[in-house]
């Protein structure tokens, strides 16, 4: 065993760069309220605007787009229900809220909380194998009475799996954003995952509202933020100041933002190399577990687009996403972790009880099979050496834990 | 580890012994969240959190390990089972036989791990055989031998048990010296699966119409009916109270529940005297070493019939199947499904399950 720890969950949450560090720590000495109107005010103000300006210009949207958030969790959770009321409160006929079966919980349970408490009817349409919107299935229901829709949501890529969703308009037809635009339905996606590792920019989206955060792009965690289109009405969640266009409270948190916004502004300027970089390590990773776990199983899409015909790439750079049958994959990130190899199940935890993931259930999986899976996901941290420890930890680790079976 | 402050110290001296220790918490309920109000027994989140807590304390790995599909199968289920037959199991036996002691301890040595520690109250001794004792913990009062009664000698090679040469007062001041936040946690003392501790209302929930019967008769011991009742599961041999017997017995002494019908839903009750049982025969003996051949018997021979009962001094014959026992003074309110743990002195023999009980002096009841 080694000491270094080999650190494979960047998905969950990915170190801080150079760069955000300088600016949020350069900024914690600093006092003042950006609200206030004596000289530190202005100059915290100054801070924060110039954030948001950094980060529009990185994601492709005006500034007074931006509404800063404690992350992505508030983000999901502003959008759906501040939309949602806002819409319903124009035309009682809409509540029907339509999204992906394999949503990220801060989408999934405030649409159920909706559903419970607004009367909000929910629809979660079906994916295919490899987790991707079956977007002739969003069509349909849309079409069946789009007056009574209250907005449309859809992840831009899948946090568990990686699989990258059709929001946006490949062809221009068949995406999210073309069906709602036909009728004029709000959008929201969930792009916590794909800022950075995949091109996302928002004014070209036609999205109307996007979710994004700080430390999985290597900000801080606890801020995130909330673009969306100035003609978009959103009903305040959290009262208080106005700070944020009114659609948000709280008082600035002038050192995060800092942060963040020099993460997103290095995450979007490089994000070919990174995902060039990523992607071939995460290349590497897979090639070497499934030489030494031949029956393996890569979840989600292929690592590379089809080919010619089909040249659009499905899958995050930084995922890889595996079943190793006949292990519980608790199992297995226990040995794992024991080598000093960190990485997830990529399952929802409640009081640290794995549940088979929702999303390789709505893939067509059997939960003992989402049971045997674990997530790898690489960052800009990761090494081959790194990749290396764990394509030699893999096929011990996984022998014994099939040993131990799928306890149950 | 279950969150509480046993199993924490139990946790921290296994360490502090040297040995690479994890932490596992077991997820038993298969609806964690249900129980949150009901912080008394070993599987809500707050549970959960304190065991993770004391792990962080201690410096160790932690983890939940999901068994409520085993828990369900092979601890719950049989206690609905036993009840709704007319017998009074105890389901932390049962849980330490299939669960800690089983399905845990296979999938840890599968792991490579040696051994399941836990923060029961005994102790464990190198015999003159070579076999590993199960003995009783030196704090009489918290002694849990009795629930380990179940364990054979594969098990027993495998657990270790921190803390049975102490007493339970210096448990919680070494729990607070090592910094652990569970050091004055109350004790756990209902049946965790049971939020509230009423057995009846959770078992008449469970059942439903699995009951074999929605009620029946209380006759005293000429058959006279007494009163009527909802299910013979609400009842245990040797309960007084909760009888709701409109009149008092006509020499206006204390009732107690002398048999129970499941088939018919007869509930029998009589006077404290006619509980007297001083023959019992047991079923699925387990024996913690070498089963014993022929007859035991001795001045030390004893057999404990509940968890926090005394000892009843007792001679052990064993025969096919199982074991006949003779105390040497009556029991009372002996009801069959319970365990009769056998000691040689402080030493655990082994177990068996009681299936019928009567009084040799006064003939067959």
């Amino acid at each position: 065993m080694s000491d270094r720890t080999v650190y494979l969950d960047h998905a969950a949450t990915t170190p801080m760069v150079p760069a955000a560090i300088e600016a949020m720590t350069a900024e914690l000495a600093q006092v003042g309220n950006a609200s206030s109107l004596h000289a530190s005010g202005r100059r915290a103000r100054r801070v924060l605007e110039e954030s948001r300006e950094r980060i529009a210009q990185a994601m492709g949207c005006r500034p007074g787009e931006v509404v800063f958030t404690s992350g992505g969790t508030e983000s999901d959770n502003l959008a759906l229900k501040g939309v949602y009321w806002s819409r319903r409160a124009a035309d009682p006929r809409r509540v029907r809220i339509l999204s992906s079966a394999v949503e990220h919980h801060a989408v999934l349970d405030s649409l159920h909380w909706l559903a419970d408490r607004e009367g909000a009817e929910v629809e979660l349409l079906p994916v295919d194998a490899t987790g991707r919107l079956r977007v002739e299935a969003l069509r349909e229901t849309v079409e069946h009475d789009p007056g009574s829709v209250a907005l449309i949501s859809v992840m831009w890529a899948n946090n568990e799996v990686g699989t990258l969703q059709p929001v946006t308009g490949e062809d221009g037809v068949d995406s999210v954003v073309a069906i709602a635009a036909a009728h004029g339905i709000p959008v929201h996606t969930d792009a916590v995952q794909a800022i950075g590792a995949v091109p996302v920019d928002f004014a070209a989206s036609g999205a109307d509202a996007l979710s994004l955060t700080g430390h999985k792009v290597g900000g801080p965690i606890g801020v995130g933020a909330l673009l969306c289109r100035r003609e978009l009405e959103v009903t305040a969640l959290v009262h208080g100041g106005g700070q944020e266009r009114d659609i948000r409270s709280g008082t600035s948190a002038t050192a995060a933002i800092a942060g963040f916004a020099a993460a997103v502004e290095l995450a979007v300027k490089q994000q070919a190399e990174y995902a060039a970089a990523v992607g071939a390590l995460r290349d590497r990773l897979v090639d070497g577990v499934l030489r030494a776990v031949p029956d393996a199983v890569l979840n989600g899409a292929p690592l590379q687009p089809a080919g010619p015909e089909d040249p659009t790439l499905r899958r995050l750079p930084g995922n890889a996403h595996l079943s190793f049958p006949g292990c519980e994959g608790d199992s297995l990130l226990m040995l794992l972790d024991a080598h000093g190899i960190e990485c997830s199940t990529g399952a929802a935890c409640s009081a640290g009880v794995p549940q088979a993931s929702h999303v390789l259930l709505a893939m067509g999986q059997s939960e003992e099979e989402a049971r045997s899976s674990l997530r790898f996901s690489l960052g800009h941290t990761t090494t081959e050496a790194e990749v290396d420890r764990l394509v030699e930890a893999i096929g011990p680790c996984v022998e014994r834990a099939r040993a131990a079976g799928l306890s149950r | 580890m279950s969150g509480g402050v046993d199993s924490a110290v139990a946790a921290a001296r296994a360490k502090e012994a040297g040995h690479d220790v994890t932490g596992v918490h077991l997820a038993l309920s298969r609806n964690p969240a249900s129980y949150r109000t009901g912080a008394r027994g070993c599987c809500t989140i707050e549970d959960a959190n304190d065991a993770r807590r004391a792990a962080d304390v201690i410096g160790i790995p932690f983890y939940v390990w999901d068994l409520s599909e085993r828990f369900h199968d092979d601890v719950v289920e049989d206690f609905m089972s036993e009840y709704a037959a007319g017998r009074t199991p105890n389901p932390c036996l049962r849980c330490n036989e299939r669960i800690k002691f089983a399905a845990v301890l296979d999938r840890a040595l599968a792991l490579g791990f040696d051994a399941v520690a836990t923060g029961h109250y005994a102790t464990l001794r190198e015999g003159a055989d070579g076999l590993v004792e199960l003995h009783r913990s030196v704090d009489a009062a918290k002694d849990q031998s009795y629930v380990l009664g179940v364990l054979t000698q594969e098990q027993l090679r495998h657990s270790l048990f921190p803390l049975g040469d102490t007493p339970k007062p210096q448990v919680r001041a070494e729990a607070a010296e090592r910094g652990l936040l569970v050091a004055d946690k109350p004790d756990s003392h209902d049946i965790c699966f049971v939020a509230d501790g009423d057995n009846a209302g959770w078992l008449r929930e469970k059942l439903g119409d699995r009951a074999p019967n929605s009620g029946g008769a209380i006759v005293d011991e000429s058959g006279e009916e007494l009163g009527r009742h909802e299910g013979t599961y609400a009842f245990t041999i040797g309960q007084r109270r909760g009888l709701r017997l409109g009149r008092p017995a006509p020499d206006g002494r204390p009732r107690f529940v002398l048999d129970i019908e499941p088939v018919s839903g007869t509930v029998t009750v009589g006077p404290r005297e006619h509980l007297a049982v001083d023959r019992l025969t047991g079923i699925r003996p387990r024996w913690a070493g070498a089963a014993p051949e022929g007859t035991l018997e001795g001045p030390d021979v004893a057999v404990q019939l509940r968890a926090h009962g005394g000892e009843h001094r007792a001679r052990l014959t064993v025969v096919d199947g199982g074991v006949e026992i003779e105390l040497v003074d009556p029991a009372y309110g002996i009801a069959p499904g319970q365990a009769a743990v056998v000691y040689d002195g402080s030493r655990v023999v082994g177990s068996a399950t009681i299936s019928a009980t009567r009084r040799a002096a006064v003939g067959v009841r």
